[in-house]
């Protein structure tokens, strides 16, 4: 059973949520993300995604934009990010999904990327502009070493698609709360019930989610339907607000606190 | 016997495909549906047909440009005159058949990116003739250098959108509209300019665009009694060249060549060549060649010319660079605006940067040809949009 699989089974078994938290890896800098993931273990976050930075990141509001590009100054790239999971790995089991776009993946090489990412710790991918249709080229070496295949599914998603998204998928289900990028508009509670509904009654998968919670209330009203929620562009937001903090960790963590006491 | 390009999925070979997010995957298909049902409608074809003719005023002339064949001495040069499209270049053809489209869809927003402002004006134009309203993202390095283009829009009642992300230039015009796209997916129509994006778009495109080489094709064999021996366009994301070289594909005496904008040179790093000096990566929804660091970042391009200035090029031309199928070439600013003059001064016939590019090409290979040669080239655009530019340049 990989992590991510064992983390929702001790959530369940515990009538708990998930919060999952997005961090864009180098902002500010690769050392600092280490640090901010192992944070986030400590404080409680159930699983962490790792953003990696594109030059053209279309599925992004302005926040998670401005950190690829400061991350992408600093030098930040695949290999490095590997480099530091595989650093976090020596201290914290914390489950680690890699998010991001598919070319930085395609450039390295998806054979290579597979094994390095499973060597690195690794434990499930979301790709954002890889579809069904277009994910087996991956998926065929990623699935083997038993890497989790995460999946989004967004409000415009017929229930068609659904089932053919779900038999794609592995680890939990990333509901995208509105149609829109990350963190530029709230989602409405009675759609994002509607269609965690209409999702359970055709995956028995953990569904997370996400695009557009920012506060601890939010994530209080929306965690009670669906198995977590994401954490992103708030995170980030107040990352790059306090960069010139000394105690920029206790404030990130304290944040990361209260959402989880907000949704158990 | 060549299979038919693209498959379902939208794959020229290894290139194209649909690598986009989920949010827009359920529209994408139903944009698709909805184009393979207008394809088949005799009314849609007839509308399209007609806005064509009367509206656009096709068919554009294939021009024998005497002047300049006998001043270079080799090859017979034609130019099919796209600059004479109302609007100013071939994009209106794109533009009429994608609103006639998101109209039969039932979407009255549509939004577009636009580098030289061309396909801006081109889609401002065709919201202005169906009532829709219209948003134009353009870079704001864009915005300062294409002018014109912009009070032509704003004029013709667009909202025109300056985007200041990333280096503010198309490719990130481009990644604000799909954002856009995204968020007003339900009423909004998305018109992509060129052959790129994610399927049906390159298909779509290169198929409103066809009109150019079924005309061409038409009046090389009524004035010339056979097929040309060169077709020669310029490629950005590709929609004018894709435009003239798809009725001519299965022609295999006909060679065809694509010109990429080489900027300052390709040994520079400042230009916009992906074919001819990028790397095979996936941008704006499909595979292609693309300007890219080795850690799939895609770099900024730079050309003389805005509508060159794109890092990818249509997943269709990259499949028939590696088939072999057609060739492509890259000419540097300097020589594009050595172009720019000869035309003008030698024909009375201003030519855009981007097709300049074009001409400069065959400038180099006319003279190296016998007389009986045959080349078109496609004149995509007019250059009084470029005029302030190479005012200055030229010292004028």
């Amino acid at each position: 059973m990989g992590r991510i699989e064992e983390k929702f089974n001790e959530l369940k078994a515990t009538g708990k949520k998930a919060l999952v938290v997005y961090l864009t890896a180098g902002d500010p800098d690769l050392e600092k993300t280490r640090e901010f993931v192992l944070a986030m273990d400590r404080a409680g976050v159930d699983i962490c995604e790792i953003g990696v930075p594109f030059s053209d990141p279309t599925a992004d509001g302005p926040i998670i934009q401005a950190a690829s590009q400061r991350a992408l100054k600093g030098g930040a790239n695949l290999r490095k990010i590997l480099k530091m999971i595989k650093k976090i790995r020596n201290i914290s089991q914390i489950p680690i999904v890699l998010f991001g776009y598919y070319n930085p993946i395609y450039s390295y090489g998806n054979r290579k990327f597979a094994a390095a990412a499973r060597d690195a710790g690794v434990d499930g991918i979301l790709v954002v502009d890889l579809p069904p249709e277009e994910s087996e080229e991956l998926k065929i070496y990623t699935d083997p070493l038993g890497m989790d295949f995460i999946s989004l599914i967004a409000p415009t998603t017929s229930n068609a698609r659904i089932e053919e998204i779900v038999n794609n998928a592995s680890g939990f289900l990333y509901y995208i709360s509105i149609t829109g990028v990350t963190g530029t508009a709230k989602p409405s509670v009675e759609n994002v019930k509607a269609d965690i509904k209409r999702i359970r009654r055709l995956s028995n998968l953990p569904v997370v989610v996400g695009f557009g919670i920012t506060s601890p209330e939010q994530a209080g009203q929306i965690a009670p339907l669906a198995d977590g929620v994401v954490i992103g562009s708030a995170i980030v937001k107040m990352i790059e607000k306090n960069s010139s903090e000394k105690n920029l960790l206790q404030i990130v963590s304290s944040f990361a606190m209260e959402v989880k006491k907000a949704i158990s | 016997m060549q299979k038919r390009l693209p498959d379902k999925h939208g794959h020229f070979g290894i290139f194209g495909g649909r690598y986009a997010a989920e949010t827009l995957m359920p529209a994408l298909i139903e944009m698709e549906e909805a184009y393979r049902k207008a394809q088949k409608d005799k009314t849609f074809q007839a509308e399209f047909n007609y806005y064509l003719k009367q509206y656009a005023g096709r068919e554009t002339p294939l021009y024998f440009a005497r002047r300049l064949t006998e001043k270079l001495g080799g090859a017979k040069i034609y130019l099919k005159r796209e600059d004479l499209n109302h609007t100013g270049s071939h994009k209106l053809n794109n533009t009429l058949g994608q609103a006639l489209l998101a109209k039969r869809m039932g979407k009255n927003r549509v939004i577009a990116e636009t580098g030289a402002g061309q396909h801006g004006v081109a889609t401002a134009t065709v919201a202005a003739l169906f009532g829709m309203a219209c948003h134009i993202f353009m870079g704001k390095e864009d915005i300062r250098r294409q002018a014109p283009n912009v009070f032509r829009m704003k004029i013709l009642g667009a909202e025109v959108v300056p985007v200041a992300s990333g280096t503010a230039t198309l490719k990130d015009a481009m990644n604000e509209a799909m954002r856009q796209w995204v968020s007003r997916v339900r009423d909004t129509f998305y018109v992509i300019g060129t052959t790129a994006g994610p399927h049906p778009y390159p298909m779509m495109v290169r198929n409103f665009q066809s009109v150019i080489g079924r005309e061409a094709k038409r009046q090389i064999l009524k004035g010339e009694g056979r097929l040309p021996d060169f077709l020669i366009a310029c490629v950005g994301g590709g929609s004018n060249a894709m435009g003239l070289f798809y009725p001519f594909r299965k022609d295999l005496q006909v060679r065809m060549i694509g010109v990429e904008a080489a900027g300052y040179g390709l040994d520079t790093g400042k230009h916009a060549a992906s074919i001819s000096a990028g790397s095979i990566g996936v941008l704006h929804g499909n595979r292609t060649y693309l300007l890219q660091d080795e850690y799939g970042q895609v770099h900024d391009a730079h050309s003389i010319a805005a509508g060159l200035d794109y890092p990818g090029v249509g997943p269709e031309h990259a499949y028939f660079s590696q088939s072999g199928r057609a060739r492509y070439v890259a000419v540097k600013d300097d020589e594009a605006m050595e172009a720019f003059r000869v035309l003008s001064q030698c024909e009375g016939i201003i030519p855009a940067m981007e097709s300049s590019h074009a001409v400069a090409y065959a400038l180099k290979l006319a003279p190296e040809l016998s007389k009986n040669k045959i080349i078109i080239i496609n004149l995509s655009g007019r250059g009084d949009k470029d005029a302030e530019v190479v005012a200055e340049k030229m010292g004028v």
